[in-house]
């Protein structure tokens, strides 16, 4: 039994203290065979290993309408395989109502940051479930408000007592309707009443922030209704989950909990030949390779398809192969099949090199960690190499039938998003035009004709409701080009925007190459002939291109038009944002007081004023009547 | 007393239980291990359910209280399997 050797093995690293080598083995135990049969083992290794490991810790709390029991060591067990620590308490048995509404539950005492409220149909509405065709049409309008109602009533008394997230299970349909075939004749069948439910939560979940909805009902269809539900368990220790299918419900779980953690990739570096295409470049040529529409091409073209979905996602794009760069950027620009091109790449390692040093060189490039980076390679000791080398990076295995490779890219929850912006959505083709950019710098001579070159356009306007999201996040996000760090809320940004003192502004960047989105915010105060500078930020897709300059004097002139005298502003020195730290010198400042590194700087607009960049076109689109 | 399937529910009880293996013995029964208890006896039959790929319905599972009842049973429900 090749499981009891890899046990026997995992021990010896253990005693050995080789934790990254024992953690590799678990979670390769793990996939051979995830469920109830190994997760105590996992679990109690893992538990030993945990000092030696850099695992991200959560509270999960689980309220449910039934036996979950079991699946507690199976999701800590899964959690640890992937990087996480879950401490788990478990709610009492169908009590779920009762301990979110006392607000001196256990629940509350136990501080979760995300709670699971996993419920099943049949006992959140028993009468819909069991006694439909008993039912009036009016009776089943008042049973799908009620339901509604009671999650409504819920999610409002939890937010009360917690901020944590909610993972909200919508409700599954049954497999067989008690009307048979009639139900789906009429548009008031069981069905249609449980969708019914289902559409108003997700009306709920859209008014609660932080209140997410997971399908149960796809998940169960995904894995087969017949096989999923067991009706003896059910009955006799109200488990309603086969047990070979426990481990779909946690790994479906996991899919919330990394996005909520923070654990995920912001990349995916793929292999070429054999992972985007069927063949090998070098010695198939273009003609040979396998990649179309029909099979086997049409299994890469399935991944190429996944890569595209997450790169819409704003999952950042990167290519590492051992190739002949020509070679494969023929493939990658030319190919009539290929559906990923150059634009869709931030960032191309094509040579014989080192794998593990050119994932490094894309983190720098990217100027991301690497632990926000996956692989995927279909070489096996290319992908032990990077375990072995860089244990940050995660490491995809993927099948080796290509046809089954697509599915698993899908499954994997580092690419989970609760939420995805129009900026998201953007990003992998700022970083692709970004990597052009660069590629087109080392082209120009002088800089100033680089800056010509970029045709660049800088729209500077006041927060609207639309853009005040964005703006909240980038005083969150931003490390680098950040003068003061101040992090900043939605509530807080709108409350600023409504004080007449204050003033919000963004800062939008296009050029020859697109649209780079919102990019810059900046934060001024009013003071009598003052004005100060709360915050002055750049995303740092746009540093180094002088349109903090362009953003800095357009925000004099305004300061300007007001009345203000003025400019003063403050550098507070953190361990990222070396690149701001010359911000104010560079632009004409005097430094009027300094202490333990942070700095007062002021301008006198009555003498000097800050111009604009001449290859920079400012469109300053803010309404002189704003300022009366 | 087939000891291949006895090695593996000794590994898995031990897991279940979090005890040594040398611990487990044929004699192990609920009486005897201080960790068996109704919760983890679960957790042990969805383990034995997954590892031999089978079902053990309600009635067996009230009756498999010892590591010797389980192996007999496993070892009936395969030869019946086959």
């Amino acid at each position: 039994m090749a499981h009891i050797t890899l046990r026997t093995e995992i021990d010896q690293f253990i005693t050995a203290g080789e934790a990254a080598k024992a953690s590799t083995l678990l979670t390769e135990l793990w996939q051979q065979n995830p469920g109830p049969a190994q997760a105590a083992f996992v679990v109690s290794r893992f538990e030993q290993l945990r000092p030696k490991l850099n695992l991200i810790s959560s509270r999960i709390a689980i309220l449910r309408s039934f036996t979950v029991e079991p699946l507690v060591p199976v999701l800590r067990a899964a959690a640890m395989v992937n990087g996480l620590d879950l401490t788990v308490q478990v709610g009492d048995f169908n009590a779920y109502a009762q301990e979110i509404l006392d607000q001196n539950s256990r629940l509350y005492h136990f501080r979760p940051d995300i709670l699971l409220l996993a419920v099943q149909t049949r006992d959140v509405t028993p009468n819909l479930w069991h006694n439909f065709t008993g039912l009036s049409s009016d009776q089943v309008t008042n049973a799908i408000r009620q339901v509604v109602n009671d999650f409504r009533e819920l999610v409002e008394a939890f937010r009360r007592g917690s901020q944590a997230h909610v993972i909200l299970h919508m409700l599954e349909i049954p497999g067989s309707p008690s009307k048979g075939i009639l139900d789906a004749q009429c548009e008031t069948g069981q069905i249609e009443a449980i969708r019914q439910i289902n559409r108003e939560l997700i009306h709920l979940a859209k008014e609660y922030p932080g209140v997410y909805l997971l399908d149960y009902d796809a998940l169960i269809a995904r894995h087969g209704r017949v096989s999923w539900h067991d009706e003896r368990k059910w009955l006799t220790m109200r488990l309603p989950i086969a047990s070979t299918c426990l481990i779909h419900l946690v790994n479906e779980w996991l899919r919330f909990i990394h996005p909520l953690t923070g654990k995920i990739c912001k990349a995916l570096v793929t292999d070429l030949d054999n992972t985007l295409w069927g063949g090998v470049i070098g010695e198939d040529g273009m003609q040979g390779l396998k990649l179309g529409a029909e099979y086997s091409g049409a299994a890469y073209r399935a991944i190429q398809q996944v890569m595209f979905d997450l790169y819409q996602r704003g999952i950042i794009l990167a290519v590492c192969s051992k190739n002949n760069s020509a070679e494969a950027m023929e493939v990658i620009e030319k190919h009539p099949d290929m559906l990923l091109g150059p634009h869709h790449f931030a960032a191309l390692r094509i040579n014989w090199g080192d794998k593990a040093q050119n994932l490094r060189e894309i983190a720098a490039e990217l100027n991301i960690g690497l632990d926000a980076m996956a692989f995927v390679d279909d070489n096996p000791v290319e992908r032990q190499w990077i375990r072995d080398q860089l244990p940050e990076v995660t490491v995809i295995d993927l099948p080796d039938d290509p046809i089954a490779c697509a599915q698993t890219l899908r499954d994997s929850p580092v690419f989970e998003r609760l939420n995805v912006s129009v900026e998201d959505s953007q990003r992998g083709r700022y970083y692709a035009e970004q990597r052009m950019r660069s590629e087109l710098q080392q082209g120009t001579a002088s800089l100033e004709k680089f800056y010509y070159s970029l045709q660049m356009e800088v729209d500077i306007a006041e927060v609207t409701p639309e853009t005040i999201a964005r703006v909240a996040q980038l005083t969150q996000k931003t490390n680098q080009f950040n003068l003061t760090t101040r992090r900043y809320t939605e509530q807080q940004i709108a409350d600023m925007a409504a004080d007449p003192a204050w003033r919000v502004y963004s800062a939008r960047v296009c050029d020859r190459f697109g649209d780079n989105g919102l990019v810059g915010v900046a934060i001024t105060r009013r003071q009598g002939l003052l004005c100060q500078i709360d915050t002055f930020l750049l995303s740092c897709r746009v540093i180094g291109r002088t349109v903090e300059t362009a953003f800095l004097s357009a925000l004099t002139r305004q300061a300007q038009i007001e009345g203000a005298q003025r400019l003063v502003g403050w550098f507070l020195p953190t361990s990222k944002n070396a690149p701001a730290r010359d911000f104010y010198s560079r632009h004409g400042f005097s430094c009027v007081e300094e202490q333990n590194g942070q700095s007062r700087w002021e301008f006198d607009l009555s003498r000097a004023e800050i111009a604009m960049p001449d290859w920079i076109k400012c469109n300053i689109l803010i309404s002189e009547g704003l300022f009366q | 007393m087939n000891e291949a399937i006895f090695a593996q529910v000794r590994q898995i009880a031990a897991d279940t239980f979090e005890l040594p293996v040398e611990q487990i013995t044929l004699e192990s029964s609920p009486e005897t291990l201080e960790g068996w208890d109704s919760l983890r006896h679960v957790n042990l039959m969805l383990a034995l359910e997954q590892t031999f790929n089978m079902e053990i319905l309600p009635e067996e599972m009230e009756e498999i209280l010892s590591i010797e009842a389980i192996v007999t049973l496993l070892q009936e429900k395969l030869l019946a399997m086959a």
